[in-house]
């Protein structure tokens, strides 16, 4: 979806502002956002796709006007809902009623290093081999889904070639739906600075995309290889 | 560019409000069964206190002291990190890629703020900003010049953008004068920012 999350290219931000401090959280609510985020992350409810594309439906407006964790906080509250683990009048009282969906499974104290250690490896079988080959010119669909993508906007309707086989992965647009798993082979895929930016590239500056088959035609525009 | 309005990257919420919003959410979990504020403890502390860049920094070290790991590494970064025991959440699939002098690689997230935790830890700040996220892609040099790092043209930038779940580690180039250094003492001059491409290592001097 064409929302505020797809910041690249953008103009108006400023200078990257480095951190005075280190600090990894800078409010005890911040921490708490990260732990109750994680460990219902690992309740199964959801997925992590579901859980990115919970933010960026956020409101425009309110994403790039949200710090970090209030984003995550958001997204959080979001799901829950959606869910049904939770209702509108829980979240605003703060007291559980009678009810409410139960997630598959609770994340358990002696788990958590287990569950970390693991991960969510995305690497799947594949069903067909991979269409493109290392150094094949392609260009990117010019789409623009309505529901979760990894495509970003600048690199739609560009050129690029084939870098690497990532191997192939779980696709995100439409896991994050609810729609399985459908493991398609990713690419990292090469766009010379100028093919996205014209001559207000840098020069000699290249961006290097992950980008799953669907999102990719050979450079003619088909999709036979 | 007006500068007085670069600082207004966000608006948060007053605090108070927030740290009722989440306090009131955390006890709603935890009276519905569905969290242990045991293992919040344990996620927060895991990531504020045992993970972070030093890890990152043992990576690269050995990486510089031994050809067979750097080639190892270069090759199947997953299973190179894994072998010094880094493993797991955000870590799942690694690609090393390594700095010279004819190439630099700068490492981003423009949808989000993916993030190699097993070997950096949580993100920096600068690294979840929008600016960061805007500019890597489109002006990488001049947000390197924010950094105080200037390359020369003649060294090509290459700017990772994380959109799928592999997730990146720079190799930075190794200083001069380092020869002969223990991995214990190459991994003091690897920055957590020169393990994005946002800096480079330090030099002996430094120490």
């Amino acid at each position: 979806m064409n929302g505020a999350q797809d910041l690249g290219g953008m103009h108006g931000f400023g200078p990257v502002r480095q951190d005075a401090d280190d600090e990894k959280f800078h409010a005890e609510w911040e921490r708490r956002v990260f732990g109750l985020t994680l460990a219902m992350g690992g309740s199964g409810a959801w997925n992590i796709d579901m859980s990115r594309h919970a933010r960026e439906r956020l409101h425009p407006a309110d994403y790039l006007a949200s710090s970090y964790y209030q984003i995550w906080l958001a997204g959080l509250e979001k799901l829950l809902r959606e869910t049904g683990i939770v209702s509108a009048d829980e979240l605003a009282s703060g007291r559980a009623s009678q009810g409410g969906t139960r997630p598959p499974r609770v994340l358990k104290a002696g788990d958590v290093a287990a569950v970390l250690a693991r991960g969510g490896p995305v690497d799947r079988t594949p069903a067909a081999p991979a269409l493109f080959s290392v150094g094949d010119r392609v260009r990117t669909r010019l789409i623009n889904p309505r529901h979760h993508t990894r495509l970003p906007r600048y690199i739609r309707g560009r050129p690029g070639v084939i870098e690497r086989l990532q191997g192939c992965f779980v696709f995100p647009d439409t896991h994050a739906h609810g729609q399985g798993e459908c493991p398609q082979w990713c690419y990292a895929v090469r766009f010379a600075g100028q093919d996205l930016w014209g001559p207000d590239a840098e020069p000699g500056t290249a961006v290097l995309v992950d980008c799953w088959e669907s999102y990719l035609e050979t450079a003619d525009g088909t999709r036979d290889a | 560019m007006d500068d007085e309005h670069t600082d207004h990257h966000h608006h948060a919420a007053p605090a108070s409000e927030l740290e009722e919003r989440v306090r009131r959410l955390e006890a709603l979990l935890v009276e519905k069964g569905l969290v242990d504020p045991a293992v919040i403890e344990q996620l927060i502390d895991t990531y504020e206190n045992k993970v972070g860049p030093r890890n990152g920094a043992r990576v690269v070290a050995k990486a510089w002291a031994d050809p067979a790991f750097r080639a190892r590494l270069m090759a199947d970064a997953t299973a190179a990190i894994a072998s010094l025991g880094f493993t797991g959440r955000q870590g799942e699939h690694m690609v090393a890629v390594e700095n010279s002098a004819e190439k630099h690689n700068l490492v981003v997230c423009t949808l989000c703020s993916c993030y190699p935790w097993p070997v950096l830890g949580l993100p920096p700040v600068w690294y979840k900003s929008p600016a960061y996220r805007a500019r890597a892609v489109s002006e990488p040099r001049a947000v390197l010049a924010d950094f105080g790092v200037t390359l020369p043209e003649s060294t090509a930038v290459d700017v990772w953008d994380s959109t799928a779940e592999i997730r990146y580690l720079v190799i930075p180039m190794r200083p001069a004068g380092t020869e002969g250094w223990s991995e214990d003492d190459l991994a003091k001059l690897v920055t957590r920012d020169s393990m994005i491409g946002a800096g480079v290592a330090l030099t002996p001097d430094a120490l």
